[in-house]
């Protein structure tokens, strides 16, 4: 097997994932894994992480529960961290609510979570240099707010643009470390998110049929670009939004 | 009508908060018996202001089935008024 030709190949790199007890976090933890990564696991329940862990070849490198919203969790867990050559931050949340009901209590619930909790581990972890030399940084954001401006997502769709801005000035300064820092912007993936009924089943099979390639992302199509942009393929590549979508944003 | 602790429905402010949530229907079309999904200006995003509206004015989540299953605007009302707390 050493003789395979494999850019993609994530060996004896140490990668965090958050959000990694269930949809786009946990298909990318456990594809990092069987890339070959040790991969650090982080979720706020003990219970799913421990499920994510066990989907893996030869399991989690650590885990570790924690609220990234909550101060005294985000630095209890950077405190806790190895020494990382990748992180996928993936801890996300969702809205579907006309902007005339977005006040700003709903905003700064949906950034605490999108925004502010992503955007403190990404500035701890390089300012405490968790992040070895040469690392990269995946976000995931959301083609919602930068590429999609669709009805009902304006809340959502703001949080993560603010994120697709931070992800660009992070590529610039970090380049410092030679960290790169990129975003995946997917568009509708089938994860819990997006079964809690605001939008009936029969809705989103309809919408479905409007993206060009015919479905909804699963959380494995993002987890194949995270490996991409977390493996030395993507060596030259940092401050770059790529946008997973079946077309959608054609 | 909040009166403190418990949210008592009525039926006319939930018409009119209803109401409210569309730009081009007159007002005098709205009763308890109105058929909503009918109305020419029914969308799928005058489904989410009710549903958001629900939550602002009786702290309710209903879900889009709960708008599907509904024929009239007191059926709606029913489903609220059981989760009115």
């Amino acid at each position: 097997m050493d003789n395979v030709f494999n850019p993609f190949s994530l060996e004896n790199k140490t990668i965090l994932v958050t959000g990694a007890s269930s949809g786009i976090g946990q298909a990318t933890a456990v594809a990092c894994a069987r890339m070959g990564a040790d991969v650090v696991i982080t979720g706020r329940n003990a219970e799913r992480l421990q499920r994510t862990s066990d989907m893996m070849p030869n399991g989690a490198k650590s885990q570790e529960v924690a609220d990234l919203t909550n101060p005294d969790d985000l630095k209890r867990l950077v405190a806790a961290m190895p020494a990382l050559d990748g992180a996928v931050l993936c801890a996300g949340n969702s809205t579907t609510l006309p902007l005339q009901f977005g006040s700003r209590e709903k905003f700064d619930g949906m950034f605490d979570v999108n925004f502010f909790a992503p955007v403190e581990l990404l500035r701890l972890l390089y300012k405490k240099k968790v992040l070895n030399k040469g690392g990269s940084v995946v976000l995931i954001a959301s083609i919602g707010g930068t590429h999609s401006f669709m009805p009902g997502n304006g809340v959502y769709g703001a949080s993560k643009a603010a994120l697709n801005s931070v992800m660009k000035y992070a590529a610039r300064e970090y380049a410092a470390r030679k960290v790169r820092v990129n975003s995946i912007c997917p568009g509708m993936v089938d994860t819990p998110l997006i079964h809690r009924g605001t939008i009936t089943e029969e809705q989103l099979a309809e919408d479905a049929k409007r993206y060009p390639l015919g479905r909804y992302g699963l959380p494995d199509d993002i987890a194949n670009g995270a490996i991409y942009l977390l493996s030395d393929a993507s060596c030259w590549l940092t401050g770059h939004d790529l946008v997973i979508d079946g077309g959608f944003s054609i | 009508m909040n009166n403190g602790y418990i949210i008592t429905m009525n039926i006319q402010d939930f018409i009119d908060n209803f109401a409210s949530q569309f730009d081009d229907t007159d007002e005098t079309v709205f009763t308890a018996e109105t058929k909503f999904k009918q109305l020419d200006e029914w969308s799928s995003l005058t489904a989410l202001s009710i549903i958001a509206m629900v939550d602002d004015e009786y702290d309710v989540i209903i879900k889009g089935n709960d708008i599907i299953n509904s024929e009239t605007i007191q059926d709606l009302f029913n489903v609220v008024e059981k989760q009115v707390h």
